[in-house]
């Protein structure tokens, strides 16, 4: 087990009047990938900023190492950051921007001219010391951005959606670069962003934030297997979210039809939630699936063929690679074990609070 | 403690800034006719001030020139924004930098070479030259209040609405027109403000036939100026703070704009 | 289309030649010959007479000091709005625009009277036991009607500058370590260095060039420049030697503009 490194305890903070983040706990491990995954206004950036000192909470507390770092101003804190959009100082060139904290801090000419050429080498940006940040891309902003984190050792590296402002194929590129820098620096990544495939491809653990709650927190095979409430679900990856009725432990009715499944413990006769991912659909012959449907549109996308299923007034979402022409009959099947129940939420509060105080 | 120290160091400011023009108006009632004297209050100088012929003539000047110099600045000005913005980096930046000199150059200076060209081309000194100066300083104002508005114009609108079938001129007054308007109007307001407040430039520029508020009292410095001009400067000052404020209530949301 | 729009810039480019190019060419003729129309430097070379050298060196050191007042005490003030009125420029614009709505000249006569002997100023400091301002008709009541009528030249492009400067890099500086008083030296004061240029050209031009504020606040006795100029034209007429001296002052004003150019590449110093 690796130790504990950053742990906010109750932390609650509102901005006039709106509350963004209600008894938040989280704690992160050292050497640690971990990703706050929400919509906007989640309040995921609002604990990075917490982390980082920008923000004071207006309850609760912020261990670092086993101390209260709570009211520590961000200079004093052993994180950096990496700006949403980069925040280089414009009238410094890449060299100055980089070395800016180690000057702050009074290392030596020597020293600084080392760790300047170190990171640009790991940022692969070799030989950019003396270019304006003016004239740079926007990933190699991002680059630069990240170099000048890292000099200074920090022994935690918070990221603020850092690839928000970069085109499809570069946040791609810089995806791979992110975990190998991660990698190679062996320090903890904090990770804000709301962007779930950037979350499953990189993240040790990934925290999924709605309306200032935790949702979930896990692996990505965890969130993405086992989601443990319908935003989660929803959020993450395509899915089919249905109302369902739990007739007794592995046995679930959904629109009159019952499907065998693994879940136990929900009670008899419960209403719960049932989510079905579209590539666990299975489309047979009719009559040999548990409903019947009609296959109402369908898109080639490359890998597979996306479809929709009309089966007893639902519109079953279907990721298959075989194919099924529109109007034709399809019998649906799932496999019990792809079938994921969950606890329908009671009220409004619960439902932003969802699982993950149940459990 | 911090905070306490800011709000004191407005308001101080705003004292300094404020204090001679309260001064002003409290002297324009004032019975006696030295500044340094009170001598009760009065309403004589209210009076006396609709009865010269010399203030209201100065006044007519002042305001005749504000206005004009102003409109046909502001015309002039955004004319050239809209195309200076079509040019390219070099021409553009040669443009700018003739519009910085008279905004950087000494009034003094301007003055002077404005009056030494009327002269030279036989142009007699009177209302027109201080028009055409007004003009020539003015112009700048407007250009630096309109430039950053069309600097900011998302080009694909416009270029919808010819899409959409409007003529180029109706696509401008429909469209461009209206994202400008803001800019437009600051550099109006600032060129009729810059122009009543000019002396120097009006100094040289005049001749000696006519006067605005500000050589009028220029000329009178000497021998004491009559309250009287404390009263219209007070009633032009006080009058523009109302319309400035009725203006500014109702949209405050707007107020980035300016 | 683009061609067409280009000649809207014909108005414009004909008045500015006419009333700035040529005006300006006609100072350096007149500054450059005689009376006979010889070409001469005499009438530049004519700053070297003692009083006028004073005049010079007199403007110069009191539109210096008034430059330094003005930006020492608009640096903070601009800091404060900045932070206290984001988004509301146009307020600001508004509170220092306004005072040109009371006559410039009778703005800066009112501080006679409340800088008088008996003034207003004088009878508050009496009261608090402090001790009595003596400075009408002196040099330092030039400097006080510089800082007051140039001021706001120097708050607007400070303040437009700093409102420029975003929050993110301001919290990288804190996040990279900088204390508040290293993010200021480091960050935010190179960051405002066009608006610092341009306030101080629009502060020091025109107070190195008044003739108007010496002329009512030095009480007729302290001669600068700009009054030594003024003079050659309205009582002495001569133009010849009140053009070359005029072309002395430009060497300053020169310097002004490019000192801008070279920092304010963007135009972002701009007062309005």
């Amino acid at each position: 087990m690796k130790d504990v490194l950053i742990d906010l305890r109750n932390i609650t903070k509102s901005f006039d009047g709106t509350m963004v983040l209600d008894d938040l706990n989280l704690s992160v491990k050292e050497n640690e990938f971990v990703t706050l995954l929400g919509p906007s206004g989640c309040g995921k950036t609002t604990t990075l900023r917490i982390i980082g000192g920008f923000v004071t909470p207006d309850q609760g507390q912020v261990i670092f190492e086993g101390k209260d770092i709570t009211s520590l101003p961000p200079n004093k804190r052993p994180v950096n950051t990496v700006f949403q959009k980069y925040a280089l100082f414009p009238h410094m060139d890449v060299a100055e921007n980089i070395a800016f904290g180690l000057r702050i801090k009074g290392k030596s000419k020597q020293y600084i001219r080392d760790k300047i050429s170190y990171a640009l080498k790991l940022v692969n940006l070799d030989g950019y010391e003396h270019r304006q940040v003016t004239s740079l891309s926007g990933g190699q902003q991002q680059r630069i951005a990240i170099a000048r984190a890292i000099v200074n050792e920090p022994r935690v590296l918070l990221l603020d959606e850092p690839l928000g402002a970069l085109d499809l194929k570069l946040r791609q590129d810089m995806q791979y670069e992110l975990i190998r820098l991660k990698n190679e620096l062996g320090i903890t990544f904090i990770y804000v962003t709301h962007d779930q495939e950037e979350a499953l491809t990189m993240s040790d653990t990934i925290v999924v934030m709605n309306q200032g709650y935790i949702q979930q927190m896990g692996t990505p095979e965890d969130i993405y297997n086992e989601p443990e409430n319908a935003f989660v679900a929803d959020f993450i990856g395509d899915s089919n979210l249905l109302d369902g009725m739990m007739i007794e432990d592995k046995l679930v009715e959904v629109l009159g039809a019952r499907f065998a499944c693994v879940d136990t413990g929900f009670g008899t006769m419960q209403p719960v939630d049932v989510v079905i991912r579209p590539e666990d659909v299975e489309l047979v012959s009719p009559g040999e699936g548990t409903i019947d449907g009609v296959v109402s549109h369908l898109i080639f996308k490359g890998v597979h063929y996306e479809m929709e299923v009309t089966a007893r007034g639902f519109e079953w979402l279907v990721h298959s690679t075989a194919c099924f022409p529109v109007g034709t009959e399809v019998g649906i099947r799932v496999d019990p074990f792809n079938i994921q129940i969950m606890n329908k939420p009671v009220d409004d509060d619960e439902k932003a609070v969802g699982n993950g105080e149940m459990d | 403690m911090k905070k306490f120290l800011e709000r004191f160091y407005l308001v101080f400011i705003f004292i300094f800034l404020y204090a001679p023009i309260a001064a002003l108006v409290i002297l324009s009632f004032n019975e006696s006719k030295y500044m340094s004297q009170w001598g009760g209050f009065s309403l004589k100088w209210y009076v006396d001030m609709f009865e010269s012929s010399l203030i209201m003539s100065a006044l007519r000047n002042t305001l005749l020139i504000a206005a004009l110099s102003s409109v046909i600045a502001t015309i002039i000005g955004t004319a050239a924004c809209l195309a200076i913005h079509q040019m390219k980096p070099r021409s553009r930046a040669v443009i700018m930098g003739l519009t910085n000199i008279p905004m950087l150059n000494a009034d003094i200076v301007t003055g002077i070479s404005l009056m030494l060209c009327f002269i030279a081309f036989g142009i007699s000194l009177g209302f027109q030259t201080v028009l055409i100066a007004h003009i020539t300083f003015n112009i700048p104002y407007v250009i630096l209040s309109v430039m950053p508005k069309v600097r900011q114009l998302e080009p694909s609108t416009y270029e919808a609405a010819l899409d959409l079938g409007a003529t180029p001129l109706y696509a401008f007054f429909k469209i461009t027109f209206p994202d400008i308007l803001p800019g437009i109007l600051s550099g109006f307001l600032l060129a009729f403000t810059m122009s009543l407040d000019d002396f120097i430039i009006t100094h040289f520029t005049k001749g000696a036939g006519i006067n605005t508020l500000s050589t009028l009292i220029y000329s009178e410095v000497r021998k004491g100026i009559r309250p009287s001009l404390y009263a219209l400067s007070s009633i032009l000052f006080v009058s523009v703070l109302i319309l400035l404020l009725i203006i500014n209530r109702p949209k405050r949301n707007a107020e980035k704009n300016a | 289309m683009k061609w067409t729009r280009k000649l809207l810039a014909g108005p414009y480019l004909i008045w500015m030649a006419g009333f700035i190019l040529i005006p300006l060419g006609l100072i350096f003729y007149y500054g450059l010959t005689d009376s006979s129309g010889a070409f001469t430097l005499e009438n530049i070379m004519a700053i070297t007479d003692p009083q006028r050298a004073n005049s010079l060196w007199r403007a110069l050191k009191l539109a210096l000091i008034s430059t330094v007042i003005c930006l020492a005490a608009a640096y903070p003030l601009a800091m404060i709005l900045k932070r206290i009125a984001k988004n509301r420029s146009s307020l600001i614009v508004f509170i220092f625009v306004l005072p040109m709505w009371m006559n410039f000249l009778l703005r800066t006569m009112a501080w006679q009277v409340l800088l008088d002997r008996n003034g207003v100023i004088n009878n508050v400091l009496g009261f608090f036991h402090l001790p009595r301002l003596n400075i009408i008709n002196t040099q330092t009541a030039i400097i006080f009607g510089m800082v007051y009528n140039f001021l706001p030249f120097m708050v607007l492009p400070l303040y437009n500058v700093l409102m420029k400067i975003g929050n993110d890099v301001v919290e990288a500086a804190y996040d990279l370590g900088a204390t508040k008083v290293q993010t200021f030296f480091h960050v935010i004061l190179p960051l405002s260095v066009p608006g610092i240029i341009s306030g101080i050209t629009m502060v020091f031009v025109p107070a190195l060039t008044t003739f108007v504020i010496s002329n009512l606040l030095g009480g007729g006795m302290i001669l600068l420049i700009g009054n030594v100029i003024e003079q050659e034209f309205t009582f002495t007429s001569n133009w010849h030697l009140g053009s070359g001296l005029s072309l002395v002052l430009m060497v300053f004003i020169l310097i002004s503009m490019a000192l801008i150019a070279k920092y304010d590449k963007e135009g972002e110093g701009g007062a309005f």
